[in-house]
């Protein structure tokens, strides 16, 4: 749901990226935080373990500056990806304006995104929300590891809308930008 | 969908912030915060100048979300309000419309029974004014959309393009 204030002309909205634990939904976020201008970001919250595993959200805020008189700012927010957090993970997908599922290309990972996105769906269903109506984008994360399954063989498990995906090395920075920027565009489009 | 945008027009906006303003001079209150259940801030008023209030608004929200998470394993609907208790700073968040959180920032100044008594007339005056915005939206989709026509978007999306470059 964004949030668009016609006073203070301040439109907002809210990117939520979704997927398996230990897929890179945070190190998106890092990735981004750490490349990104001062003046267009705001602070990068995580409620994270002690291991660093993220237990709730991590946070970030964007500016994307003035469009048409408008302050649009886009609200960045990761998922904990592990399967015992459902609960936080439904939470957080309330008002969502578009989604990143970033999935883990390592063979052994196969099985675990198929199950996400299936949870994504279940999720967003408890918001009365559909996902062929929700602005998506795949991320097909880790594509420098030796042991991943082919961009095929990962679209016909998990992408049966057909729609955009990016190839990525997110720890490298790889795809992450090109990721933001895609679902960005076609959070706009939706609008 | 059943979340639909929240669009706040400038009337609206300004009968809002009237009546945050007369709760923050009626209770002596620090701040205080609208922000809708997704987390993004509607408005403020008080003294927000030490606060981040985008790290505020979003942890407001999902603190109000697992709360009310909380309210449903014991069988309840949601708990109406939430109260923090610290040593100088205290924060009071209620809802409204179940839509919309209303979060209170007080200190030792504020007396905690005065402050609910006076909320309650707020949050029904509050929720006057966002039933109208509602039903507005419902009707007024057709003006959002001629706002942000295409010319919006291919600004919006050349934005995007510099930042990320």
């Amino acid at each position: 749901m964004s949030v668009i204030n016609y006073s203070s002309r301040e439109i907002t909205f809210k990117i939520v990226y979704y997927g398996t634990g230990l897929g890179g939904k945070t190190t998106n976020l890092k990735q981004i935080y750490n490349k990104v201008k001062p003046e267009q970001k705001g602070k990068m919250i995580s409620l994270a373990t002690e291991m660093d595993r993220t237990l709730f959200f991590d946070f970030l805020p964007m500016d994307i500056g003035s469009v048409k008189g408008f302050k649009t700012k886009f609200q960045l927010y990761t998922v904990p990806g592990q399967i015992y957090y459902n609960a936080s993970r439904k939470l957080i997908l309330k008002g969502v304006d578009g989604i990143v599922f970033v999935a883990d290309s390592q063979i052994e990972r196969f099985e675990d995104n198929i199950e996400s996105v299936e949870n994504l769906i279940e999720n967003l269903e408890e918001h009365s929300l559909d996902i062929n109506e929700i602005p998506l984008v795949l991320q097909y994360n880790k594509r420098d590891l030796p042991n991943i399954s082919s961009v095929s063989e990962m679209d016909e498990a998990i992408n049966p809308w057909d729609t955009a995906y990016v190839e990525a090395v997110a720890i490298q920075g790889i795809g992450v930008f090109e990721t933001l920027k895609t679902v960005s565009k076609k959070v706009l489009q939706s609008l | 969908m059943s979340y639909e945008n929240l669009s706040i027009f400038e009337q609206d906006f300004w009968e809002i912030n009237n009546s945050l303003n007369k709760l923050l001079t009626a209770t002596n209150a620090s701040a205080l915060m609208l922000i809708d259940k997704a987390g993004q801030m509607i408005t403020s008023v008080g003294n927000t100048d030490s606060i981040d209030l985008l790290s505020f608004s979003s942890l407001s929200a999902a603190d109000y979300a697992a709360t009310s998470q909380l309210a449903s394993l014991l069988g309840e609907e949601e708990f109406k309000e939430i109260f923090h208790q610290g040593k100088k700073e205290n924060i009071y968040i209620t809802v409204i419309l179940s839509r919309i959180i209303l979060v209170v920032i007080f200190s030792r100044k504020t007396n905690l029974g005065l402050m609910r008594v006076k909320l309650k007339s707020t949050v029904k005056e509050l929720e006057d004014i966002f039933d109208q915005i509602f039903k507005k939206l419902s009707s007024g989709r057709k003006q959002q959309k001629e706002s942000f026509n295409d010319d919006f978007k291919r600004a919006a999306e050349s934005e995007l393009d510099d930042l990320f470059d």
